[in-house]
């Protein structure tokens, strides 16, 4: 079973590399917001999906990691150097703002996060010596990198898509590990898990520093992306956005990101020709998805597989009935 | 010192705004464990209803009857089977997810099938006027409030004194006991889905005066609503009018004193300390954590 | 799964490259970016609205030089990365011109997108930064801030002979921009701003701001907030019994904060560069035309977005061909008169920054209507 997804992770791979240099401008640049939000889902993932917290926050690290590219870049520093930044910068602050996880449960938690969230957006908004508030920073450059611009839509892409692989092989790395069976035991029973001797408190803090640094990274790389940034795109609505894009994908499965950004990207293009109508269609689309799959898109091969166990049980049930009954 | 309280009137008047949002969706939390992210839309929806129904020359009071009649059937009884009944088991997740989604179609649905401009509502109170010792009220803000306390007040004790309401209650407490005590469990978590539906026809009633009927209304009510219901407790009815008045006040006394950027902020800080040191809320009693 | 989404991509993706290849000798391509959800949705469909109308007229008078034209609608979500992604396209799809955003955020992403590219952007918004980068292929359908505030100063400063002012604004770049706008306009002919009042967007209660005004006790008050925001902001002014004069610009005695606040609006003074009240018979067709096909009145995104649609046919007129360096040359110096060009509904010449100048109206509310008390020139009319 383990040869499938890796199987499927390479065709993937391959065709993200390969179809892009024939896509004009827009399509690059879609695939490039898409692969950009991949890299944030998959940290709102791990905290959500494989640790089990709730965070409707995840915006906010993707502020915090995009103003701080900006404002450093602005200030004349180099984007690799305000790439660790950000990147620190979101882990501290994601695992200080993990502390409201450990005293609360569930939907607590949920608007907890939430409060954050908009608490940062309104620094974002009315700091204006820092963050330019509503007008935003304007002209943010591409990174150089050993000597090659990266300028160019089809160059950044590539720079964008090696870096989502080159995260998601650390996050993929971490799962596996002990850390990994760690996270996931924190979901399914915390309690019994503590009795095990998991050290709950800093899995838990882990979790949300983790998911923060990869929501930073994403920040980074959309800043650069769109080359302007105002509060607007990372206040709750997006993270709200996030969420729904992991749990559609999947939440605790590794590809769930990988599928549910592109629902939350790809799809409203999908569904430009409805016009006016397209986002009804979209919201009336994840309440369908979700009807139908609670797990998410990628729990489809799961259900197949447990309808067909389902079907050998009761065909061996009834075969077990039926020699029963000739016997009597 | 008359501007203190100009401030506190009147954020009153807002908060109980927030309090009607709020109560409905703190009922749901309690009878079903359902998170509705749509509960300002389920404000918004009833609120054009009532204009739809206006427009064909319906009087307001039938317009308002006509438009619970059609909450409950959807509000209240197609989102029940629809959407709660089927996910309610799969946990939090899709739920909260439905209904974001749900949230999504309907403020875009109104926007593209309606308008996306915003409208005049009709209010239920006439122009007035008071002074009161140099504070000035309209009768819209007095009549929101004493009808956002009788609305809670009535809920509550529909739900203490009534069989029915104790058999709601006892439903929120313990689904399995309440089955097995003969409950219609099914239909006690419809009546409250419908209670829900009513109150919201209600808040838009009161609100929408106010906040002018636009497809977006759902959006900063439903946030606000959140937070009073967090602040005033998540299991208590009568917590949701005191954490929407916390918030309303608090917000008023914040711009006028602090700083009216940052609001927002004083009613979040509110919020975040009492999910810290009393997350049950200010009026809830504490849930103990299932192993 | 990925498979399959994956094939339909590129599949997708190859049907767009074909598409604008084949309709491209056919028509005139204008890509239409509006807010048509988030926080500019209201903004955004009016001003779509009033470019199709204009587009459905030129269309059936006979197209600009025989061609008609195709008018892509897209939405920004008021986004500016979405933005960003869609003028990409519209760059893609080799369209003309692009009509909009209106909000300054993403046109700052959109100018910057098609000045790349080389295409005339013609925008909805009125933040003064938008004229200041140095693009030639950016042009208003507006006033800038910065032209309209100065004639409000002029006139608290002689008919209402303020020595000093209370602001309140909307936390948003439209209310800052207005605001810094504003103050400065002020400074200059020597009135002190005594209160800055800060409100939010979507703001119900506005019993705090009021206060503030009221406190600060200055001669009069300039206010400066999106529609809805406007009418509550009268209607508590009133409840407070403000009795100094409450001076604002169009969205302040638009007919859409005049149904929203019914008789609180009476007395509010504002200038308004565009509205459809205005004593002008091509207005009040315009307002009739509107109506009937969409069945609201529109605000002034709606006059802009009709007008510019008629700027650009005029430049492409004068341009001859359907060259876009030579319609945005064009575009620079135009001036049109409501004569010979009836689209455009009052005279307009276009700078070479790209910014307007027309006449203005200083209005009055008065029983629930707008009333003209003054009529300001163009400043190049003087």
């Amino acid at each position: 079973m383990k040869k499938t997804p890796l199987l499927i992770a390479a065709l993937v791979l391959l065709l993200l590399l390969a179809v892009p240099p024939f896509l004009k401008n827009y399509g690059i640049y879609l695939f490039s917001y898409w692969l950009v939000f991949v890299i944030a889902t998959m940290g709102l993932n791990l905290t959500i999906g494989y640790a089990g917290q709730k965070s409707l926050r995840h915006a906010a690290f993707f502020g915090i990691g995009a103003y701080t590219v900006a404002i450093l870049m602005k200030a004349g520093f180099s984007f690799w150097f305000g790439l660790p930044v950000a990147m620190l910068g979101c882990f501290v602050i994601g695992l200080a703002l993990g502390a409201p996880a450990l005293r609360v449960q569930t939907i607590y938690l949920a608007f907890a996060t939430l409060g954050f969230n908009t608490a940062v957006w309104l620094v974002m908004r009315n700091e204006e010596w820092l963050t330019g508030g509503t007008f935003g920073i304007n002209n943010i450059a591409r990174p150089g990198l050993l000597g090659l611009s990266l300028n160019a839509a089809l160059p950044y892409y590539y720079f964008v898509l090696a870096m989502t692989v080159l995260l998601g092989a650390l996050l993929w790395k971490l799962l596996s590990s002990p850390w990994g069976k760690a996270f996931r035991a924190l979901r399914d029973n915390p309690i019994r898990a503590e009795s095990l001797g998991v050290n709950i408190q800093a899995y838990t803090l882990l979790s949300f520093a983790i998911g923060a640094v990869y929501a930073g990274i994403a920040g980074a790389l959309f800043a650069s992306l769109v080359e302007f940034i105002e509060p607007a795109p990372f206040a709750v609505g997006t993270s709200i956005m996030m969420y729904l894009m992991v749990v559609v994908g999947g939440a605790g499965y590794f590809f769930g990101p990988l599928l549910g950004s592109a629902v939350g990207v790809l799809l409203p293009e999908w569904l430009r020709f409805a016009q006016g109508w397209y986002l009804f269609a979209f919201g009336t689309a994840v309440v369908m998805l979700m009807l139908w799959l609670p797990d998410g898109l990628l729990s489809i091969p799961d259900r197949l597989k447990a309808r067909r166990h389902a079907r050998e049980a009761s065909a061996a049930r009834t075969a077990a009935a039926s020699k029963v009954g000739a016997q009597t | 010192m008359t501007d203190f309280f100009q401030l506190v009137f009147s954020g009153m008047a807002t908060g109980s705004i927030y309090a009607l949002a709020a109560l409905g969706f703190t009922l749901l939390w309690q009878a079903s464990g359902t998170i509705n992210f749509a509960q300002g839309e389920f404000v918004m929806l009833p609120a054009f209803v009532m204009l739809a129904f206006a427009t064909f020359g319906a009087p307001m009071p039938v317009a308002f009857a006509l438009t619970c009649v059609v909450a409950v059937a959807i509000l209240g009884w197609a989102f029940k089977r629809g959407i709660a009944d089927p996910l309610l088991r799969f946990g939090l997740m899709p739920i909260v997810v439905a209904t974001i989604g749900l949230a999504i179609a309907a403020r875009n649905g109104i926007r593209a099938g309606y308008s996306a401009e915003a409208h005049p509502f009709p209010s239920l109170f006439a122009d007035k006027l008071f002074n009161i010792a140099g504070v000035t009220i309209t009768l819209a803000d007095v009549g929101t409030l004493v009808f956002a306390l009788l609305l809670v007040v009535g809920t509550q004790a529909f739900l203490a004194r009534t069989v029915t309401g104790r058999a709601m209650q006892a439903v929120a407490q313990n689904t399995e006991s309440a089955t097995v005590l003969g409950i219609n469990v099914p239909r006690m978590i419809f009546y409250t889905f419908a209670i829900n539906a009513v109150l919201a026809c209600a808040a838009a009633l009161l609100v929408t005066p106010t906040y002018l009927a636009k497809f977006d209304m759902g959006e900063s009510l439903g946030t606000k609503a959140f937070f009073a219901a967090i602040i005033g407790g998540f299991n208590n009815s009568r917590g949701a009018l005191l954490g929407g008045i916390i918030v309303g006040v608090s917000e008023n006394l914040a711009a006028a004193y602090i700083s009216p950027a940052y609001k927002d902020a004083v009613a979040l800080v509110i919020f975040m300390v009492v999910i810290l040191f009393k997350p049950q809320g200010l009026l809830g009693k504490k849930v103990e954590r299932k192993v | 799964m990925n498979l399959f989404r994956r094939t339909f991509v590129t599949t997708a993706c190859a049907l767009a490259l074909a598409g604008p290849g084949l309709a491209q000798a056919q028509a005139i391509k204008i890509a239409g970016l509006y807010e048509l959800s988030g926080a500019g949705a209201t903004s955004g469909t009016n001003f779509k609205d009033g470019v199709a109308l204009a587009v459905k007229e030129i269309n059936a008078a006979g197209g600009i030089m025989g061609k008609q034209i195709e008018h892509s609608i897209s939405d920004t979500q008021s986004n500016p990365g979405v933005a960003k992604g869609l003028t990409t396209k519209a760059v893609d799809d080799n369209v003309i011109a692009i009509m909009g955003p209106v909000f300054s955020g993403s046109i700052m992403v959109s100018m910057a997108e098609s000045r790349r590219a080389e295409v005339p952007n013609i925008v909805g918004g009125e933040a003064a930064a938008i004229t200041k980068q140095g693009n030639p292929y950016v042009f208003r359908t507006s006033f800038t801030q910065e032209t309209a505030m100065p004639k409000v100063a002029r006139y608290l400063a002689n008919n209402l002979k303020a020595k000093n002012v209370a602001v309140i604004f909307v936390n948003n770049d439209f209310g800052k921009g207005g605001r810094d706008a504003i103050t400065k306009a002020l400074t200059d002919v020597g009135i002190k701003v005594i209160a800055d009042i800060s409100t939010e967007s979507g703001q119900i209660d506005f019993s705090a701001p009021v206060l503030k005004a009221k406190g600060a006790n200055a001669d009069a008050l300039f206010a400066y907030t999106n529609e809805e925001e406007s009418a509550r902001l009268l209607r508590e002014l009133r409840k407070q019994g403000y009795n100094k004069p409450v001076v604002g610009e169009t969205t302040l005695t638009g007919q859409k904060v005049i149904e929203l606040a019914g008789d609180s609006a009476n007395g509010a003074v504002g200038h308004v560069g565009l509205t459809v009240d205005a004593p002008n018979p091509l207005m009040l067709k315009f307002k009739a035309k509107f109506y009937q096909e969409y069945k609201y009145f529109c605000d002034h995104n709606g006059i802009k977005g009709y007008t510019g649609v008629y700027m650009l046919k005029a430049a492409i007129e004068k341009a001859g061909k359907l060259d876009r360096k030579a319609i945005a040359t064009a575009l620079h110096g135009l001036k049109l008169t409501a004569a010979k060009t009836p689209g455009v509904i009052l005279d307009v010449a276009i700078d070479d920054k790209g910014d307007l100048d027309r006449e203005s109206y200083l209005v009055e509310v008065k029983g629930g209507k707008q009333e003209v008390k003054e009529v300001l020139p163009a400043l190049g009319q003087k």
